[in-house]
């Protein structure tokens, strides 16, 4: 089997502390990665495309903000719009809603967690990164119902411990440093451009 | 909780059918989460359950209406759109005798207090007529009454000041226990209305219409109708402000519009 078959997409969530977990995470991820990653990062409402600026710097794939109805392609990396839940349907499109905040948030990153279970199952991959809150916690039982694979950063790494240690106290599958998870993301693509070949 | 689709798309056929409310072009997910929502909270086992029960029983699915419905805004949310209202509408709006307004979807009227303070502010409101229309009753019942948290005030203060305000903010209303009510001068030229984007047709002609962060909740399809709907209720020259990641992109009269403040999502009518 494919490891683009095994897995089909990344949800990731941070909070606090999140941009340096992020760029580390993605500064080593070739410009044409295997799998779209979808981002929750908690951030100010007026802070509009900062976040996506700093990390577009830094990585060979693509960042965007994620835009309502886009199509989900792989390579990219779509990062929710301050203020906006990020939510995946069944046609494997994005969408957008201002509804109310859930876990104190929004974009939460349980609403993407839970929504991308749905569609993905078995097929997705769901990181929880440094924050100071419990969002995602949630989001992680979700996806392991679904049978996909949860990842929580180790809280004595992280910057702020909370949201992993929420998140692993609902039970997750691996618990790893950044470079860990850097190192699981790259053999996905190592493993996939072989087969290629 | 997860749907199976078929049972939910039979759900939102049903309700369409019996009640003539239409979801079955709303994004999926969404909704999904909010029938979701209602289920728990009703300790409600299935979606075939819900369906009996909102079949017969009309209370039940009047309730049912109203929350899965239900919008969430603020006052000068996204201070930047209306600092380019200020800039680039108002003006336009000025020259003519009476200003006719729509905002679609104006949730618990927030945005209908926003523009109003907006218009006074250019001594525009005493002929000015705001009609503001939602498919939610209840939450058009809070935009009447004009009672908000007064725990919102420091953000809608921020957003009022970072929008251009002029004034201070506190003019506008009055501090009662919790909450604060907002001046009756503010809603004298306001008609509250329902009104359902999915099935009513046009009422009027506007000068400028408001629909934001109601699209996001449509699937393509009911967005370009929804779009040929303003589109046939705006003047020649008319504008259209849309929410801060919505466009206009799926809507087959995107080429008679022209784009005014691009990032703020505002439009003209240009034939």
């Amino acid at each position: 089997m494919a490891v683009d078959e095994k897995y089909q997409a990344i949800a990731i969530g941070a909070s606090a502390g999140g941009l340096y977990a992020l760029s580390s995470l993605f500064e080593q991820l070739p410009a044409e990665y295997p799998l779209p990653v979808m981002v929750i990062q908690h951030r100010a409402k007026d802070q509009k495309e900062l976040l996506e600026e700093v990390l577009q710097n830094k990585c060979k794939m693509i960042i965007k903000q994620a835009d309502e109805k886009e199509k989900i392609k792989r390579g990219i990396i779509y990062i929710a719009p301050p203020g906006y839940h990020l939510l995946v349907e069944q046609d494997q499109t994005l969408s957008l809603s201002s509804d109310e905040l859930e876990s104190f948030s929004r974009p939460s990153i349980n609403v993407l967690f839970e929504t991308a279970a749905e569609v993905y199952r078995e097929k997705l991959i769901g990181v929880i990164l440094t924050g100071a809150n419990s969002d995602g916690a949630s989001g992680v039982v979700a996806i392991r119902k679904n049978g996909g694979l949860t990842i929580a950063q180790d809280p004595q790494e992280a910057q702020y411990p909370q949201m992993p240690q929420a998140a692993i106290d609902n039970g997750v599958d691996h618990i790893w440093t950044l470079k860990e998870i850097q190192g699981f993301l790259n053999q996905l693509f190592v493993q996939h451009r072989n087969e290629k070949d | 909780m997860s749907f199976d689709a078929s049972e939910f798309r039979k759900l939102l056929e049903s309700i369409r059918f019996l009640y003539g409310y239409d979801f079955t072009d709303y994004s999926e997910a969404s909704m999904k989460r909010r029938v979701a929502h209602f289920i728990r909270g009703r300790k409600i086992n299935s979606l075939e359950e819900l369906g009996r029960i909102l079949l017969r029983d009309e209370d039940t699915f009047e309730e049912f209406i109203q929350e899965v419905s239900v919008t969430v805004t603020e006052m000068f949310r996204d201070p930047s759109f209306y600092k380019s209202l200020r800039d680039k509408v108002i003006k336009r709006l000025a020259t003519y005798p009476t200003i006719k307004i729509w905002i679609a979807g104006c949730a618990t009227g927030e945005e209908v207090y926003s523009i109003a303070i907006l218009l006074n502010e250019y001594d525009l409101l005493e002929r000015s007529i705001i009609y503001a229309t939602d498919i939610n009753q209840k939450s058009l019942q809070i935009a009447k009454e004009g009672l908000y948290p007064i725990a919102n005030m420091k953000t809608y203060t921020e957003n009022y000041i970072k929008a251009g305000g002029k004034k201070s903010f506190s003019e506008y209303y009055k501090a009662k226990y919790d909450s604060v009510l907002f001046n009756k001068m503010l809603r004298q030229n306001v008609v509250l209305s329902p009104h359902n984007l999915t099935a009513d047709k046009s009422f009027n002609e506007f000068q400028l219409i408001i629909c934001r962060n109601v699209l996001i909740y449509f699937n393509q399809n009911l967005q370009d109708k929804v779009i040929n709907l303003f589109y046939e209720s705006l003047c020649p020259l008319g504008f259209l402000g849309l929410g801060g990641k919505e466009s206009l992109l799926f809507a087959s009269r995107r080429k008679y519009f022209e784009e005014i403040v691009k990032k703020e999502r505002i439009y003209m009518k240009t034939e």
